[in-house]
């Protein structure tokens, strides 16, 4: 069952399991990537003949339609699947859709769910290669992928940097996927935000915690603004959306208090006068629109890297059962 | 392993033959025993000990040198998911898996479909139990009808038709003034009031121990403070009220700690920890291995130590498995939407003598203490020793014999357990209920 | 053999000179040099790299260094594409190396120079402007080392290793 071609192993389910020389290869090979996108056909025949199902368990336009892009100019028969409507338990739909997308020999599954562990779950289950697009809590490797090339691309190198993610570290997938990938990459990391926001033992991963943003304005190279969900509220995580603006949302005026030019980087979508004021997100430091392009690149290149002749699902397409 | 029954289920009515249990090392904490003796079981009661017994006419003779014989293993928190759950557990498969496992009684929890909230309930699962033929089965009622926490069970009759014990488990009782009006009624017909505790509010969401392992999985954490809170809840209700509280599996070190103060003060506390949260922590839910998931959750190694020594010094004054049996599919899901609890009758004792004993964490009289003496006291039920016209209910131990837990092999309907494939050393050789071998070991 | 490519090209003026990764990239650019001493003209060079396009990328699995294509700015749209690599040998590069242009533009026309060729074609591509034609045994290899890689300018037969 296990795959030696790919570089990286058979899945994709977060950047915990990879060292750093993984981590920098997929960013390396997502420089030609970058100019595939350039070109006036946008497509190679990298993965034809391969089909990816796109499962996604959670509504989420962006991340899908970066998959579907990287996809589509990879050459690859995708096909998507929506199963947030779904009436059955939701439990009994991962175990389930497992077993179907087995029958169906499909070569890589591109999934996103709201639960913790699912794209492990999934992946511990089917041949096929599973690409995590954000389970839960845990991790979203390929937005910390591309958070890593935007910063490598601006700075430089990764190693030594100083990155702040500012916001709702304890429910968000992003944080964590930052965490791991820029600490295997030599940055120094910390997490910024009401206490409220902040898990239990994050100082144990190796980061430094602060509960106020001009705190970490002094500190940073660059802040990670992440998308603060509105239903952080109903949880009593914090009071109001406007006391959060005052007192975390980063503004062109709290910024002029940094020591140094910081890099602005946000996962989106952003909601604008909350976590992170319009001048910032437009403004010269804002990366945004960078992160976005370079997440196509980012996931040709981990579709590409983990793609690859399959003994084992090809044994499985002739008929055999194990 | 292969399990081989002595006596069908139809043969209780039947009396046993006399049965003399020879040479092996009786050993009873009840009464601080430990010496090479034979055991004459007769009508069901322990008839004599002493070396060279004779064997009356017609009486079985059963060798157990190189066993212990020990009073008869209870486990006063397993569920049996009868009435409601069958595909998970009957009373039937449960009492034989808690004979498997060496145990000779259970207190089966209330968290049934229906509840067990009436006499008619609590008479069903004592004659189910019956029935088994295998190890007895004692009825827990409920506190509140329906388990809502609301209004009061009528405890009375719950004890007339046999219940030993009232408890909402599954959920806690939230409402302290529920919990009061509980311990003191109970009071009046002499049973525990057993809590499971956690704080509904500190808890929500969770589900797995609040720690380092929590944020890296990105799984909701139930702080130890959820537990803490309502330990000492519990605890201050009980001083108050002068009723006795059992608080089920202790799993936090300010837990343990809060019950040691409060029976040095006298209150009417038992408590009880399980096999797993003396043995893992947290980290064996890494890889969202549900196998793991549990209420209370696996906590840290500074908790295990606690719970350790607080089954060691007495404060908890009993394991119990929490025998929590699900079908495969159940826990064969993410992490988030599996259901709490693992399967333990069958693995407890191989576990406590291999895991504990073996390593030297207490010796084997407190072990056996434990798991037998300790649990009848706590919660009032007959055997826990070997004293002469006591119950007949006895096990043999084999120290010695080397088993790998093989959660197929479970006569439990359910394998829900993280410990498949762990090698254990010792475990049950043969379980004796009412006088009658109802299960033995045979290779 | 740049002579030979620009005669074969019409002249300078829509030629544009495209080497494939690696070591065609370095004879290309040597034949910009030596059209430039010759004709005074310096022709656009751009390179391809050829990894996405190969016919065998489902059964070697993919590589994990991949080199990137630069187009020249000019573009390739009308022009003449001068495809430039240090050996043909079974075509299949050239092939997949035609696809890619054929991805960027339309280019007017294409012609195939290459330093060495050894024979042994499985497509059926043949090369416009060929610097040396070699015979070689299955079992060998040609490298071809360049100055800006190799330090010097030279052709050497080695004995494949058995699992090439």
């Amino acid at each position: 069952m296990t795959r030696e071609r790919s570089s990286l192993g058979k899945d994709l389910v977060g950047l915990e399991p990879l060292d750093g020389d993984q981590i920098r290869s997929i960013l390396d090979t997502a420089e030609p990537f970058k100019e595939i996108s350039e070109r006036t056909i946008k497509k190679v025949p990298v993965l034809r003949g391969k089909t990816i199902v796109n499962l996604f368990f959670e509504a989420s336009t962006r991340t899908r339609v970066s998959f579907e892009f990287a996809e589509k100019r990879l050459s690859a028969d995708t096909v998507n699947i929506s199963a947030t409507a779904s009436s059955v338990s939701k439990g009994e739909t991962l175990v389930d859709t497992a077993r179907n997308l087995e029958a169906m020999r499909i070569d890589m599954v591109v999934i996103r769910h709201w639960a913790s562990g699912a794209a492990r779950f999934l992946a511990e289950r089917i041949p096929s290669t599973v690409i995590n697009a954000g389970d839960g809590a845990h991790e979203h490797p390929t937005q910390g992928l591309l958070d890593l090339l935007t910063l490598r691309d601006h700075f430089g190198k990764i190693e030594g940097l100083k990155v702040c993610i500012v916001g709702d570290i304890v429910h968000s997938r992003v944080a964590r996927s930052n965490i791991f990938g820029l600490l295997k990459l030599g940055a120094q990391v910390a997490v910024c935000g009401p206490p409220t926001l902040l898990p239990r033992g994050i100082e144990r991963l190796g980061v430094e915690r602060f509960v106020r943003l001009e705190e970490a304005i002094q500190w940073a190279d660059a802040l990670n603004v992440l998308r603060l969900q509105l239903e952080r509220m109903e949880g009593g995580f914090v009071p109001s959306l406007r006391e959060y603006n005052r007192v975390y949302g980063v503004s062109t005026r709290r910024l002029e208090a940094a020591p140094r030019e910081l890099l602005i980087l946000h996962p989106g979508p952003m909601n604008r006068g909350v976590e992170i004021d319009s001048d910032v997100a437009d403004g010269d430091h804002s990366v945004v629109l960078r992160q976005v392009t370079n997440g196509v690149a980012v996931r040709m290149a981990v579709l590409y890297l983990l793609s690859g002749g399959d003994p084992a699902s090809a044994e499985a397409a002739k008929g055999g059962q194990e | 392993m292969t399990a081989r029954w002595t006596e069908g289920p139809d043969s209780v009515a039947v009396a046993p033959r006399p049965l003399v249990i020879r040479g092996g090392r009786v050993l009873d904490p009840s009464r601080g025993l430990d010496a090479v003796l034979d055991v004459l079981l007769v009508g069901g009661s322990v008839a004599e000990l002493g070396s060279g017994l004779t064997a009356p006419d017609g009486a079985d003779v059963r060798d157990a040198s190189g066993l212990i014989v020990t009073p008869g293993l209870i486990d006063v928190h397993v569920h049996l998911r009868e009435p409601g759950a069958e595909h998970k557990e009957t009373i039937e498969s449960g009492a034989r898996a808690a004979a498997a496992g060496g145990f000779t009684a259970v207190c089966a929890m209330p968290n049934t479909d229906p509840v067990i909230d009436d006499p008619a309930a609590v008479g069903f699962v004592l004659a189910a139990g019956r029935r088994a033929g295998a190890a007895r089965v004692y009825p827990v009622g409920a506190i509140s009808s329906g388990q809502n926490g609301q209004r009061l069970t009528p405890v009375g009759e719950l004890v007339d038709a046999g219940a030993v014990a009232i408890t909402d488990d599954g959920n806690p009782v939230m409402d302290s003034g529920l919990m009061r009006r509980a311990l003191e009624y109970a009071s009046a017909f002499g049973i525990p009031v057993s809590d499971h505790p956690e704080d509904l509010g500190l808890s929500r969401g969770g589900v797995m121990n609040e720690g380092v392992v929590s944020t890296r999985l990105g799984l909701r954490g139930k702080p130890n403070a959820a537990e803490d809170v309502h330990i000492v809840r519990d605890l201050l209700v009980a001083e108050e009220t002068g009723g006795h509280i059992h608080i089920q599996h202790v799993s936090t070190r300010y837990g343990v700690d809060a019950i040691r103060r409060a029976k040095a003060r006298g209150v009417r506390v038992t408590a009880e920890v399980t096999p797993h949260h003396l043995i893992l922590t947290e980290e064996a839910v890494e890889g969202y291995r549900t196998e793991a998931k549990m209420n209370p959750p696996l906590r840290t190694q500074e908790d295990v130590d606690a719970v350790r020594a607080g089954l060691v010094d007495g404060t908890l004054d009993t394991l119990a498995t929490d025998h929590a049996p699900h079908h495969y599919d159940e826990k064969e899901r993410a992490f988030d939407d599996a259901p709490n609890g693992i399967v333990g009758l069958e693995t407890s004792l191989g576990l406590v003598l291999t895991e504990l004993v073996g390593r030297g964490v207490m010796d084997i009289t407190t072990a056996i203490h434990r798991m037998s003496t300790g649990p009848a006291q706590a919660m009032g039920l007959p055997g826990g020793t070997l004293a002469v016209g006591s119950p007949a209910d006895v096990t043999l131990i084999d120290p010695k014999r080397a088993w790998t837990v093989d959660p197929a092999a479970f006569l439990s309907k359910s394998a829900n357990t993280p410990f498949g494939g762990w090698e254990l050393t010792g475990g049950p050789a043969a379980t004796i209920v009412g006088g009658r071998v109802v299960w033995e070991w045979g290779p | 053999m740049a002579r030979e490519l620009v005669a074969r090209s019409g002249g300078t003026d829509d030629l544009v000179l495209i080497g494939i990764q690696r070591r065609g990239v370095q004879v290309a650019g040597l034949l910009q040099d030596a059209i430039a001493q010759a004709e005074g003209v310096e022709l656009p060079l751009g390179s391809v790299d050829i990894t996405f396009y190969r016919d065998d990328l489902g059964t070697v699995g993919p590589r994990p260094v991949v080199g990137i294509s630069h187009l020249p700015p000019s573009g390739i749209e009308g022009r003449t594409v001068a495809l430039v690599d240090d050996v043909l040998f079974s075509g299949r590069t050239v092939r997949a190396a035609l696809n890619e242009l054929m991805d960027w533009g339309r280019p007017s026309r294409i012609i195939l120079a290459v330093l060495i060729d050894r024979g042994g074609r499985e497509l059926p591509i043949q090369p416009d402007v060929v610097g040396n034609r070699i015979e070689v045994l299955s079992g060998q290899r040609v490298d071809v080392l360049v100055p800006e890689l190799d330090g010097e300018l030279r052709a050497v037969l080695v004995d494949r290793p058995e699992d090439e």
